[in-house]
C-alpha cells in the first residue's frame, strides 16, 4: 500500500488520487462516517429541522492564529468553537459545520492529523456534526501554515429572540467568565516574548451556557467576545442599540496573570481577545438568577454581572473606576503594539 | 524565560498604589490644601505632569475629574514617540526598504506617520520591519541573520538608553558586524530647561519624569526650584503616586518654599543608577541640537553615539538626517506640548486628528495628551 507523504504537497491539493489518498487515509479519518455525504454538496431534511425550532441561523469565519498551537488550545479547536458560538450567540441550537482547510506545502502531516483530532474533539464536544468541506493546498510562503473555513448552521427555537433592538434601560450586563485568557495565552506562546505565562485560552463552546441562559429566560442580547475583546463587543452594543452601556472596572472579572501581562506589556485586558467568553444583556428582574444558574455549571463559576444599560451616554460605554471616576470605554483600534516604556 | 505566575501575590504592589480607600483620603486632604490656598491666590495651579506614562495614569484613573478645580495638569513632552519629527521616520523607510536589511524598534514607533507612510505601512509593502521588546533582541536578530543588516531604530529619554549602551557594547566586545543603531535618543533634562526658558512659560510645578530620574537622579532637577522657583517633585505612575505627588506641590505652594522633592523614592534614587550611568556616558554623546516633533530645535537635547562606536552608527552608514518635514500648518502640537492649549483645543483635535490618523505628534503613540484625550472620550468643546 502507498502511504501519504510525511509532508503535505501541492498535488495532494489538485483535485487527482493524491488528494483522494489524503481525504481517505487522513482527513475522513477524523470525520463521523455516517455524516459524511460525499457528493458535492451536504443535504439536509426540512422537516427534521423544524421540529427543533422556526429559523436557521447561518455564520461563517475563517481562522488563522500564530502560534497554530497554544495553552488550552490550537487552530482545529478554535475553528469549530468560534463557529459554534457565533451560532449560539444568536439562540440557535449549532448542528452542521463545513470545514475547509487551506495548507501550506510542506506542512508536516503528523500536524495536520494533530489539528484533525483536536477539530473532531470540539466538534464532538459541541455536539455538531461536519458535514462537508473542501481542501486546498497552496504554495509554500503563501499561507503561514495552516487556515481553516468554518461555516455553521444552526436552528433557533421559536421562543428565541434576542436582538440587540430589544435592549431596554436598567437591563443587566453580564459577562460569561475571566476575560483576556485568549489573548494573553497567545502572547505567552508566541517565542519572541520569552515570557512564560500561566494563563490557559478560554478557547470552548459557548453553548452549555448559553442554553441555561435561554432556557432560564429574560435574554435580550448575546455576544461572543473574540476579537477586540469585552471593549469591542460592549461598543457594538452601544453603537447599534444606540444605548448607554455603563460598567463598573472593578467588577470586570481578570485574571493576575492577565493583569501582569498587560502591565508589563502596555496592554488593555478589555481589550484583549475571548474565544469562549460572551457578554449578555439580561432582564434586571430574571439577571440575578440566571447569574446563579451560570454559576452552577463548572464553565460558569466566574459570571457576574458587570453594568447596566442606561439612557445617559446613548452610543457610548462608560467605564466607572474604582475611584469613583467615570471615563469612556473607546472601540479598540488597530494592531495591538507594545508600547515603549 | 520570564514566568507570569497566576497569583495576587506579584499584583499586591501594585494594587496598594492603587487603593481606592487612600486615593479618597488623598483628594480630601488635597482639597482642604487647595482651600487653604485660594486665601493666598485666585488663579488655578498649573502643574505639568511630565511623562506620557502620567498622563495615561491620570486617564485611566479618572483623576482629571477627581482633583479641586483649582489644579490645572498640563500634559508634558515626555512621550519620545510622539516627538519624533516626521523626517526621522522617513530616514526609517529608507533604512528599512533598503536591500538585505531589517529595521527593529519598538512596537509604537511603527504606527508613527512619516511624510508618506508609516513604518507598518512600510511592512505591508514588503519592508523588514520587525517589533522587538529591547534593543538587546534586535542584537540577537543580528546574530541570528548574519547575511543581514540590522538596524535598531533607537528612542526614548534616559530611560531607555541604558539598554540601547548595553546592547551596544556587548555589540562591540563580541564583534557582532551586522548590527547598527540609528539614535534618535533625547534628554527630558534639556527639554524641561527649554520649557522653563519659554517666553510663555506659566507653569506652577513639575510632576518629575519617575522613570527618567530611575536612572539620572533627582539632583539634576535642583535647578527648577532654586533658579526658577518652582516646584518638582518626582512622581511615580500610580494613581496614588500622582495624588500624593500633587499635594507635595500644594504644599510647596501653601509654605511658599519651592523644592526639590521625590515622591517615588521606591524606585528613584537622588544621584540615579551608577551603572547605567556610566554606560550612557561610555556610549553616547551629546548632540549641539536636535529637533523635536512640535517644539523645534532644542540645544543639547539629543543624543549620538560616539566616535568609537562609530562602526555601529546607522547615521555614517545610511544617508540620513536630511530632511526637514514640518508638521501641517495647521497642527498645534507646540502649543500643547507647552502647556498653552489643551488637546481638546486644537483645532484639528477629533475631527482631522484622530489614533487612526493622526495629524500631529501628540495623537500618535497611546501616551501623547491627544491621545489620551481622545481614547478616554474627551469632547473636543470641552475646554475650548
Amino acid at each position: 500500500m502507498i502511504s501519504v507523504p510525511e509532508h503535505i504537497t501541492l498535488s495532494q491539493g489538485a483535485g487527482g488520487r493524491d488528494m483522494q489518498r489524503l481525504l481517505d487515509d487522513v482527513i475522513y479519518q477524523y470525520l463521523d462516517p455516517l455524516s459524511l455525504q460525499r457528493d458535492d454538496a451536504a443535504t439536509f431534511a426540512l422537516n427534521s429541522l423544524a421540529q427543533s425550532g422556526d429559523r436557521l441561523a447561518f455564520t461563517t469565519d475563517t481562522y488563522t492564529v500564530s502560534p497554530l498551537r497554544f495553552r488550552g488550545g490550537d487552530i482545529g479547536a478554535l475553528a469549530v468553537n468560534g463557529t459554534v458560538n457565533d451560532l449560539a450567540c444568536s439562540g440557535a441550537i449549532p448542528r452542521f459545520l463545513s470545514l475547509s482547510l487551506i495548507i501550506e506545502e510542506g506542512f508536516a502531516l503528523e500536524e495536520l492529523r494533530f489539528y484533525l483530532q483536536s477539530l473532531q474533539q470540539a466538534a464532538h464536544s459541541a455536539e455538531v456534526t461536519i458535514v462537508t468541506g473542501d481542501t486546498k493546498v497552496m504554495p509554500r510562503g503563501a499561507i503561514d501554515g495552516l487556515v481553516i473555513n468554518t461555516s455553521g448552521l444552526g436552528v433557533i427555537p421559536s421562543d428565541r429572540q434576542p436582538g440587540i433592538d430589544r435592549l431596554k434601560t436598567g437591563d443587566t450586563v453580564i459577562v460569561s467568565g475571566f476575560i483576556g485568557d485568549h489573548g494573553t495565552a497567545i502572547l505567552g506562546a508566541r517565542s519572541d516574548l520569552q515570557l512564560d505565562i500561566d494563563v490557559t485560552s478560554d478557547c470552548k463552546a459557548i453553548t452549555p451556557l448559553t442554553e441555561l441562559l435561554f432556557a432560564h429566560g429574560g435574554v435580550r442580547f448575546v455576544r461572543d467576545a473574540t476579537r477586540g475583546g469585552l471593549a469591542a463587543v460592549l461598543n457594538e452594543i452601544a453603537s447599534s442599540s444606540q444605548q448607554g452601556v455603563r460598567v463598573r472596572e472593578t467588577a470586570i472579572p481578570v485574571r493576575p496573570a492577565v493583569r501582569s501581562t498587560c502591565e508589563l506589556l502596555g496592554f488593555d485586558p478589555l481589550s484583549l481577545a475571548n474565544e469562549g467568553t460572551f457578554v449578555a444583556v439580561l432582564a434586571a428582574d430574571t439577571a440575578g438568577s440566571a447569574l446563579e444558574e451560570l454559576r452552577r455549571h463548572p464553565h460558569g463559576l466566574h459570571a457576574t454581572a458587570i453594568g447596566e444599560i442606561t439612557d445617559r451616554r446613548p452610543g457610548k460605554v462608560e467605564l466607572e473606576s474604582a475611584f469613583g471616576a467615570t471615563r469612556l470605554l473607546d472601540m479598540p483600534r488597530g494592531e495591538l503594539l507594545p508600547r515603549i516604556c | 524565560m520570564s514566568t507570569i505566575s497566576n497569583t495576587e501575590e506579584g499584583l499586591r504592589y501594585l494594587d496598594e498604589f492603587r487603593d481606592p480607600a487612600l486615593a479618597r483620603q488623598l483628594l480630601e486632604t488635597l482639597h482642604d490644601q487647595c482651600d487653604r490656598l485660594s486665601q493666598q491666590r485666585q488663579k488655578p495651579l498649573q502643574i505639568m505632569e511630565v511623562c506620557g506614562g502620567h498622563t495615561h495614569s491620570i486617564f485611566r484613573y479618572g483623576l482629571h475629574d477627581l482633583l479641586p478645580d483649582s489644579i490645572e495638569l498640563v500634559h508634558g513632552p515626555g512621550c519620545p514617540v510622539c516627538v519624533l519629527p516626521k523626517g526621522v521616520i522617513d530616514d526609517c523607510l529608507r533604512i528599512a526598504t533598503a536591500p538585505d536589511t531589517i529595521l527593529a524598534s519598538f512596537g509604537d514607533a511603527l504606527r508613527v506617520p512619516g511624510a508618506k507612510k508609516s513604518l507598518l505601512q512600510a511592512r505591508a509593502e514588503g519592508a523588514d520591519v520587525r517589533v522587538v521588546y529591547s534593543p538587546l533582541d534586535a542584537l540577537n536578530l543580528a546574530r541570528q541573520h548574519p547575511d543581514k543588516t540590522v538596524v535598531f531604530f533607537a528612542l526614548g529619554f534616559e530611560t531607555t538608553l541604558p539598554a540601547t549602551a548595553l546592547a551596544l557594547q556587548q555589540a562591540r566586545a563580541s564583534s557582532v558586524d551586522n548590527f547598527l543603531v540609528y539614535s534618535n535618543h533625547i534628554t527630558i533634562l534639556a527639554t524641561i530647561r527649554a520649557i522653563l526658558q519659554s517666553p510663555d512659560m506659566r507653569l506652577d510645578g513639575f510632576l518629575g519624569p519617575g522613570h527618567a530620574c530611575m536612572i539620572i537622579g533627582t539632583e539634576v532637577f535642583r535647578f527648577v526650584p532654586e533658579r526658577f522657583g518652582i516646584p518638582f517633585v518626582v512622581a511615580g505612575f500610580e494613581p496614588l503616586d500622582i495624588l500624593q505627588s500633587i499635594t507635595m506641590i500644594v504644599n510647596q505652594h501653601l509654605n511658599r518654599a519651592p523644592a526639590l522633592e521625590n515622591q517615588y523614592t521606591r524606585v528613584v534614587r537622588d544621584h540615579g543608577n551608577a551603572v547605567a550611568l556610566q554606560a550612557i556616558t561610555e556610549v553616547f554623546e551629546v548632540r549641539e541640537s536636535f529637533e523635536w516633533r512640535g517644539l523645534g530645535a532644542i540645544d543639547q537635547s539629543g543624543l549620538r553615539l560616539r566616535a568609537a562606536y562609530r562602526a555601529f552608527d546607522a547615521e555614517h552608514c545610511f544617508d540620513l538626517g536630511q530632511q526637514k518635514i514640518p508638521d501641517p500648518s495647521h497642527c498645534q502640537c507646540g502649543e500643547v506640548l507647552k502647556g498653552v492649549l489643551k488637546p481638546s483645543q486644537c483645532k484639528l483635535y477629533s475631527n482631522q486628528c484622530t489614533p487612526e490618523q493622526p495629524q500631529g505628534a501628540l495623537m500618535v503613540s497611546s501616551e501623547g495628551a491627544c491621545a489620551a484625550y481622545y481614547n478616554y472620550g474627551v469632547p473636543r468643546d470641552q475646554c475650548a
